[in-house]
């Protein structure tokens, strides 16, 4: 496949990346937590704040942290003082999108080193972060009929199962591999051993969607350093190169969408293949960080992202092909599922776990195979977005 | 590798243990239904669904709206749709929107009304159907018709449908 005619003056690599836990509550405000992972990210790198041009930073919904501008807010946690400094932010997508609008930063030649922060702080809500969820819906259509947030989903799962036939056990396997994954992660919040029965076993909210089957509510932070490839071969030997971005929304008339297939991420998907000159995706990923808030949405963006046909994402799941020493492994970090759901920080986790990954620095993490290409995804917005990552080394 | 953190849990919350402030917004809205809603919530006052037609591409929109997605040009004809459709999606929910348990559970759907294009589903609750019809994926696919409020009871919202009731069927 021909590389996408897109002009961009500069390839950018990713030479650092840092974490905070992630936990259902944390004493530090969102301002400690974004500034702990970004000064990990720029240790990591070897590189201090005076090295830094501009930065990025993401965080999702401002109704968590409960301070309306939230960007504003974060900027000198995120490094932003007296720089050029950008806020994004699609939802739940926002993690990746962070790292997109970082990569565009550097691409186009306007900047040579770019902190990309992303945090999230979900625990201020009272009592419960389902409250505010109830918000993003639309007021004349949806709102009155007491819609929450588990409907939407639990909708698309049960249309996804019934037009593929899928069983309940099969999807339940994605929540039983991440939570096991996770166990080797740092930041995890979730991670156990759990069996398929635990999951089927576990309280049902909005059938087919049960507790195990939902990543948790977390606080946490993540962040990565990005530079252009003459400041990259300055500072590592092993820089790890972003070749491929995309993102792409489906209609905000969610009741109006194709709930089995998830178009946005195909659109999403194709739009970075084709920029990394991606001819076959299921050959030619290595190693996938999808996003996982629910068990169902693993399988679902592998096949939006044409790692798995249509349906055929719990057969592969079943057959071992994604776990970590599968052909295809998908989410060795331990995703949302397993180690957390800081909105916006556990997107660019995600992005974090390909870097180790394709830098073999994961630890006990690491994937059998020999990972060269890695792709990682985050989706939100009204469940309508797909933000997709390429890395390669 | 150990990372940076301090988690607490609720109980040492509660316990006075760790020091917090308070904040307790107080956001009000009206908002305007807009030039598309406004027809279709009256019609729903009489008892009728309306939908939009784009002239350009044939696609009639469920809620309607005043532009095409596709063609971003005007829609222009307004056009009933039938009170009955097809359920493209269903399922049971066990929670209210505030996370707590709800006494009954409810069932909901996604339905594709009879008249508007493929695809064009719209959000509501289903009556008369047993949870286990959602749970054996009996009602997906089925026909369900609107059961609406009294006439004089209608305010002209999404609720003047009290639900959607599965049509017998020979």
């Amino acid at each position: 496949m021909a590389r996408m005619n897109i002009n961009f003056k500069n390839r950018v690599a990713v030479i650092g990346a840092g974490l905070t836990l992630f936990r259902r509550r944390m004493y530090e405000t969102s301002r400690e937590l974004a500034w702990e992972a970004a000064k990990q990210a720029l240790d990591s790198a070897g590189l201090t704040l005076n090295d830094i041009d501009a930065v990025v930073f993401g965080s999702a919904p401002d109704a968590f942290d409960g301070i309306h501008m939230q960007g504003e807010h974060m900027t000198d946690a995120a490094g932003g003082y007296m720089k050029p400094y950008t806020r994004v932010y699609v939802g739940g997508g926002t993690g990746v999108f962070t790292a997109i609008a970082g990569w565009w930063h550097v691409a186009s030649g306007l900047f040579d080193r770019v902190l990309v922060v992303a945090e999230e702080k979900m625990s201020p809500v009272r009592p419960h972060p389902q409250f505010v969820f109830h918000h993003i819906f639309d007021p004349v259509m949806d709102k009155p009929l007491g819609v929450n947030l588990i409907w939407i989903f639990a909708l698309e799962m049960a249309r996804y199962m019934y037009k593929y036939n899928i069983k309940k056990e099969d999807i339940a396997l994605v929540s039983v591999k991440n939570k096991r994954n996770a166990l080797d992660h740092p930041a995890a919040q979730v991670a156990a051993e759990i069996t398929v029965d635990d999951v089927l076993n576990s309280e049902t909210l909005v059938w087919p969607v049960q507790r195990l089957d939902i990543s948790p509510v977390s606080d946490g932070a993540a962040a990565i350093v990005l530079c252009n490839e003459e400041y990259a071969k300055q500072y590592t030997d092993t820089p790890v190169w972003i070749e491929g971005v995309g993102w792409s929304l489906d209609t905000t008339y969610w009741t109006n969408r194709d709930l089995a297939f998830p178009k946005y991420l195909y659109y999403a998907g194709k739009m970075a293949y084709k920029m990394a000159g991606i001819d076959n995706p299921r050959k030619e990923i290595d190693v996938a960080e999808v996003y996982d808030p629910f068990d169902y949405k693993e399988l679902h963006h592998m096949e939006g992202l044409q790692l798995a046909r249509k349906g055929e994402a719990p057969i592969l799941t079943r057959e071992g092909v994604t776990q970590r020493d599968g052909d295809l492994p998908i989410n060795p970090s331990g995703g949302l599922l397993g180690v957390g759901n800081p909105i916006a920080a556990a997107g660019l986790m995600k992005v974090a776990e390909i870097f180790w990954q394709l830098r073999k620095e994961a630890g006990k993490r690491q994937v059998a195979k020999d990972p060269v290409t890695g792709l990682a995804q985050a989706w939100g917005d009204l469940m309508q977005i797909g933000t997709v990552v390429i890395m390669r080394v | 590798m150990k990372l940076p953190g301090t988690p607490y849990k609720n109980e040492d919350f509660k316990a006075g243990k760790i020091p917090y402030v308070e904040d307790k917004p107080d956001a009000r809205y009206q908002f305007s239904v807009g030039i598309a809603m406004s027809r279709f919530l009256e019609e729903l006052r009489k008892g009728k669904i309306i939908g939009i037609k784009c002239i350009h591409c044939g696609r009639v929109y469920v809620p309607p709206r005043t532009f095409c997605s596709y063609c971003f040009k005007p829609t222009s004809k307004w056009v009933y749709v039938k009170d009955t459709g097809i359920v493209n999606t269903a399922v049971v929910s066990y929670i209210a929107a505030d996370r707590g348990r709800m006494d009954k559970p409810l069932v909901v759907a996604v339905i594709e009304l009879d008249g508007a294009s493929p695809g064009m589903g719209i959000l509501h609750k289903l009556g008369n159907v047993d949870p286990e019809d959602v749970t054996s994926r009996k009602i997906f696919g089925k026909r369900v018709r609107a059961v609406w409020k009294p006439e004089e009871e209608r305010t002209g919202s999404i609720t003047d449908i009290l639900y959607f009731e599965p049509v017998e069927e020979d």
